[in-house]
């Protein structure tokens, strides 16, 4: 079942005394319930951009986004905001938890815009989920307080506690180095795979892009399937050195057998 | 339910917010506390000043609509009968539905005091006279209808009146002899507030025990001197206009040719002709506490303007987590409301205090025994308008976090 589809999508900006900026020129893409995608390209190639279309945060200046079975240009902003509420999960590369607030309060954010079941159950739900992602202890912890790993994993709690359809992940290891990194992105495939919800991550790291089921470019715009290894190779390699990491696991995700990394509960109370 | 969740929401996200910048908000709200402690005292004060003026102007001259009627002989050739006047009167208010009514006469009497027989005014009324005119007895209580059977009347002095007795426990029955036609002892019922250090020796009883202790001097001849009472009765300002001629005429009409009825209206009410005596004070109070809260409301706008900027990555990831542009709006104007409001209680709370001394409250009303209580219009006003300050001092933020543009405040 289709839960996204992009037709032709570009997104031009215009700048004040220069010429418009075609940041994307007719991306088309097409992401399944349960999906799992990673997009590479350059620093510039337009990945946030894609991101934030996917999220229903920006509108396309042409071609048409259709999110489950809704044409975005039939949703009036209220509808778009409540739906990107409901089905969409956002994970930053700088995690972007809200200063000054515990971990638990982070988590309840999003249940702030919820409906009343959810709302009211809020500190429940968010409870669980921290627990579910290795912070069952760590609940009044301030974002000061917590490792760089640590932070996003109260992030991917954040992102999962509506139990949203699709998740958007913006270089989610982008800020931690490479072990680090590689844990935290096998915690969020993996409750990405427990919820059913479509992944779809931008990276710059092979190993991350491997976990992916299938693999795009984005150069200059324009967006191509390609192979993991090919992905991955046109890609400027930010903290990945090959001897370093472990060799990516087959480009397919060997749902079936053990994960590439721990469970959650495999780590209670290690730093990440 | 939807609607509940969401204020319940946007007040759950207000005071995460609030408790988070503890200190702005502390610093911001000290000024809309002070103004708010300022205006709801004020407020206060004027309402207190306000009432106890209005308590004594009611006591002299009644409550609104207070209407009085002097019958008077034109002739001059017949002797005034105030029986016959009364019944002319209780007719004619039995007939407009009048419940409120009450003879008055204002004369002077000899009663015998510890330190000799003593003349002083005394005051005949009826009853309803003590609500027509909010008489506030300061010890025992006003007449009611049983007084009027009792073999020895009834009195209420005036204090100084009471301090020369001796300031006896009224449940003692204290008494003293009234000299008349047919003198008899009056039982002090009820103290009323009137002193002048000692000077004011007065009393008041009712009108028909005056008139049976007779006491009008027998030198002066019979028919010399009958005292004439005057009628009042106590009706809604509104019909006042209509009823005062209708009630007039119908008395002369009862007592027939050369009765002349004066109808005129003495409250203060009538006096201005609807308009507010207390409306210049009025403003000119709330002018100051406005401008004091106006300047509290200034530097909450402005502290909440800069701390907006620092908060527009913030208003982005919420976006991006589902926040309508019209709950950020509103998110922002309650934590700007909530603030404010907490802020208003503690003003309300100081205000209060204050106002609760009783050395404070001597300033003010000089004439009032007791603390009045804190009036609640002053306590709603303040709280009122610290809501709506919050509101208007969250209105500009509001408008520049709505405009925050998710993407923009994202990438930063
Ligand atoms: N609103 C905008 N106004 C002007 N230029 C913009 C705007 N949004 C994006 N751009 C430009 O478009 C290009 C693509 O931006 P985008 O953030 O999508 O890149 P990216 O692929 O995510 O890069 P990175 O890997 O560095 O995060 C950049 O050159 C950026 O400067
Ligand atoms: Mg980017």
């Amino acid at each position: 079942m289709t839960l996204l589809r992009l037709e032709q999508v570009t997104r031009t900006v215009e700048l004040p005394d220069a010429e418009p900026l075609h940041i994307l020129r007719g991306v088309d893409l097409e992401v399944e319930v349960g999906d799992h995608v990673s997009i590479v390209g350059r620093s510039g190639s337009g990945k946030s951009t894609l991101l934030n279309l996917l999220g229903l945060l920006d509108e396309p200046t042409s071609g048409r986004l259709v999110f489950d079975d809704v044409p975005l240009e039939r949703m009036r902003s209220g509808q778009r905001d409540r739906r990107r509420g409901r089905d969409v999960g956002f994970i930053f590369q700088q995690f972007n938890l809200l200063p000054g607030r515990s971990a638990i309060e982070n988590v309840v954010t999003p249940l702030l815009y919820a409906p009343p079941a959810q709302f009211w159950r809020r500190r429940r739900l968010a409870a669980d989920m921290l627990d579910r992602v290795g912070l069952g202890g760590r609940l009044d912890a301030l974002p000061t307080q917590l490792s760089g790993g640590e932070q996003q994993r109260v992030a991917i709690a954040r992102a999962l506690v509506r139990g949203p359809r699709l998740i958007l992940a913006d270089e989610p290891t982008g800020a931690l180095d490479v072990e680090t990194g590689e844990r935290v992105m096998a915690l969020l495939d993996q409750v990405a795979e427990d919820s059913g919800a479509a992944l779809i991550t931008i990276t710059h790291d092979r190993n991350v892009a491997a976990l992916a089921r299938r693999h795009y470019r984005l150069d200059a715009g324009v967006l191509t399937p390609t192979d993991a290894d090919v992905a991955v190779g046109a890609t400027v390699p930010v903290g990945t050195s090959a001897a370093a990491a472990p060799s990516p696991v087959a480009p397919a995700w060997p749902a079936a057998s053990s994960p590439p990394v721990a469970m959650p509960s495999a780590f209670p109370g290690e730093r990440l | 339910m939807r609607f509940i969740t969401s204020i319940a929401a946007a007040l759950v996200e207000a005071w995460g917010e609030l408790r988070v910048s503890r200190l702005r908000v502390m610093l911001s709200l000290i000024g809309v506390a002070v103004a708010v402690a300022a205006l709801t005292a004020v407020t206060a004060l004027g309402a207190v000043a306000e009432q106890s003026q209005r308590e004594q102007q009611e006591r002299y001259q009644g409550r609104p609509a207070l209407l009085t009627f002097m019958p008077s002989d034109s002739t001059g050739m017949k002797s005034p009968d105030p029986s016959l006047t009364t019944t002319a009167f209780q007719d004619a208010a039995d007939r407009y539905g009048i419940d409120w009514t009450s003879r008055v006469l204002q004369d002077s009497g000899s009663v015998e005091l510890p330190r000799g027989v003593t003349e002083m005014p005394i005051m005949a009324v009826d009853p309803d006279y003590g609500t027509m005119h909010r008489i506030a007895v300061r010890e025992g209580r006003w007449f009611d209808a049983d007084d009027a059977d009792r073999f020895a009347p009834a009195v209420i002095v005036s204090t100084d009146l009471w301090k020369e007795l001796g300031s006896p426990d009224l449940r003692t029955h204290p008494h003293f002899e009234l000299s008349g036609t047919s003198p008899s002892t009056a039982v002090v019922i009820g103290v009323t507030g009137e002193t002048c250090d000692g000077q004011c020796l007065s009393m008041t009883m009712l009108y028909d025990d005056f008139v049976k202790t007779g006491f009008t001097r027998i030198d002066d001849g019979p028919g010399a001197y009958i005292p004439q009472p005057s009628y009042e009765a106590w009706v809604p300002p509104s019909t006042a206009k209509k009823l005062m001629p209708r009630i007039a005429s119908a008395m002369s009409l009862a007592l027939g040719d050369g009765w002349q009825i004066n109808p005129s209206r003495m409250d203060y009410a009538a006096q201005l002709g609807g308009y507010d005596p207390y409306l210049p004070l009025k403003l000119a109070v709330g002018g100051i506490a406005g401008l004091v809260l106006l300047l509290g409301a200034l530097g909450l706008v402005n502290i909440s303007l800069v701390t907006v900027r620092y908060r527009v990555r913030e208003i982005g990831i919420r976006r991006s987590f589902g926040a309508t542009a019209g709950r950020v709006f509103f998110g922002v104007m309650m934590e700007s409301v909530v603030a404010t409001v907490v802020a208003g209680l503690i003003g309300v709370a100081i205000a209060v205090a204050v106002l609760k001394n009783p050395t404070v409250i001597g300033f003010i009303t000089s004439s009032v025994q007791d603390v009045p209580p804190f009036p609640i219009s002053a306590a709603l006003i303040g709280l009122g308008s610290s809501a709506a300050v919050g509101a208007l001092a969250g209105l500009v933020p509001a408008l520049v976090a709505v405009r925050v543009k998710p993407i923009d405040a994202i990438r930063l």
